[in-house]
Formats: structure tokens, sequence, C-alpha cells
């Protein structure tokens, strides 16, 4: 492969049954390359994590992944109400989501945990009333 | 080595999607209904027990690699997430069982 490849994705607002595509598509491209499937599961869910966050908190936003041998870096940028408290938005359970996504299996507060869980670096970039970046990335050791 | 089919056979199991991961092996098993959990908790090759059948279930069954969803209760399937399942070669399986009963059924097959 070559040095590096950039992927970006535009990741709808309010719409759940397209919630997962972006992450879906990375996976796809990811196990095309070749990479060891446990690093593409990691990064699978981190991603998968980050992008369900801006459909349920933020109105949507934009995926940039970039792809290296050695490592994958994403950043998650959207302009939704931000993160007033990120260290009470880490803690497993902590969640405001709206009742309505609970039905649909949403909501469970274990998404920051998880994006934590899997990457070797996670940066949480907020303002609130103006946005939130989320930067990860994954070593392939 | 327990595969979904021979699982599928011993539990009599309902097949609800037409996908070739029929003999995957199955290497343990992870149930719950929040996707988060299923997502940070369950392993790679897990069967998931849950009763969510929606399009989001099929999305978390691809990212974790889970081997195959089983539907207990005989809890519905949407249609929307039977056709994303087959685009996506995930395997969907449905039992009368409550989830103990067929988690404990589940248990026993595998030996653990
Ligand atoms: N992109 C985001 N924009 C605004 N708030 C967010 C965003 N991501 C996460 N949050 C906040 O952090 C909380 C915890 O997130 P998470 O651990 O993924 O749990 P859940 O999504 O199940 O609520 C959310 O309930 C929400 O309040
Ligand atoms: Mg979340």
């Amino acid at each position: 492969m070559p040095e590096k490849i950039t992927l970006k994705y535009a990741v709808d607002g309010d719409d759940f049954t397209k919630a997962g595509l972006a992450s879906s598509d990375l996976k796809h491209t990811l196990k095309q390359i070749g990479y060891d499937p446990g690093f593409i599961r990691r990064v699978a869910i981190a991603v998968y994590e980050g992008e369900i966050n801006m459909v349920i908190h933020a109105g949507g936003g934009e995926i940039t992944a970039d792809i290296a041998p050695d490592k994958v870096e994403v950043w998650l940028a959207d302009s939704g109400p931000g993160i007033p408290n990120v260290e009470l938005a880490m803690r497993e359970g902590y969640s405001t989501a709206p009742i309505d996504v609970h039905e649909l299996g949403f909501g469970a507060g274990m998404g920051l945990p998880n994006i934590k869980k899997y990457t070797d670096d996670l940066q949480i970039d907020t303002t609130v009333g103006v946005g939130t970046t989320v930067y990860m990335l994954i070593n392939n050791n | 080595m327990v595969t979904v089919k021979e699982l599928s056979d011993n539990l009599s199991l309902e097949i609800l999607t037409t996908c070739d991961e029929i003999d995957r092996p199955v290497t343990g098993g992870y149930c719950s209904d929040l996707l988060s959990w299923v997502m940070g908790r369950a392993s790679e090759g897990d069967a998931w027990i849950t009763v969510m059948g929606n399009i989001n279930s099929i999305a978390v069954a691809v990212l974790a690699d889970i081997s195959c969803i089983i539907l207990a209760d005989s809890s519905a399937l949407d249609e929307e997430a039977k056709n994303r399942a087959e685009q996506q070669n995930v395997i969907i399986l449905r039992s009368e069982l409550d989830q103990f009963t067929l988690c404990n059924k589940i248990g026993e097959l595998l030996g653990v």
C-alpha cells in the first residue's frame, strides 16, 4: 500500500438506518488492504461508537480516517451541542441519550468508555454550542 | 468445535437469513440487548443472544465479528434488518426460548 490513505465520510444526522455505514465501509477497506483482524476489529468498534454518537447527540458530522501501515488515526468532527463535562461523559453508564433511542438499543453510556478501551489515544476537543471533534489513534502492532 | 449449523440443528432454531456463514465456528456467546455492551464486551466469534432484531444490530454483528445473532423469545426481525443482514452476510437464527434458557443450552453445547 502507499504511505498513507485518507478516507472521508459524511455522517447523516438523524437516520439511524444509515448509522454504522461509515465504520462498516472503513472496516471493509482495512480488510481489503490485509490488516490483522484484531486490529481491524478495534478500529471498527471505536469508529462505530464515535459515528453513533455523532448521529444520536450531534446531528451528524464528518469522519476523516488516515490509514497508514502502522496505525489508523480518525477524526470525528461535528457541529453539535458540545460536551459540557467530558470527565462525566467518559464514565461508564453516563448517558444523555433520549428515551426513544433506548428502544433501539443505544444509550447505554458505554460508547466513550469503549472507544477508550480499544484505542491507544483518545482526545475530545469540545466547545459547548460549537461542536466536538473526537480524535482517536489505533496502533497496529 | 461447534458450528452455527450444529447449534441451529441442536436447538431447532429457525434460520431467518440466507447466507453462507452457516459453517462458521461458534467460539463463545454473549447476551445483551444494549448495543454498546455487545461492542465492548463480546468476543470475536461469539453467538449473540438478544431480542433486538433491528438494523443497528446488524452493524454491531458485522463490526464486532459476531458469528451469529440468535433472537430469543420469538422476537421480531425487521424487514430492513433482514435485507441488510443478507447483504453483509450475517446469519440470524430464532428461538422460542427465553434468553436465560437459551444461553444455558448454548453453554452446554459449547461446553462452557
Ligand atoms: N459528539 C457528541 N456531541 C455531544 N455530546 C456527546 C457526543 N458524544 C458523546 N456525547 C455525550 O457523552 C455522553 C456519553 O457518551 P457515550 O459514552 O457514547 O454514551 P451514550 O452514547 O450511550 O449516551 C452522551 O450521552 C452525550 O451526553
Ligand atoms: Mg454513544
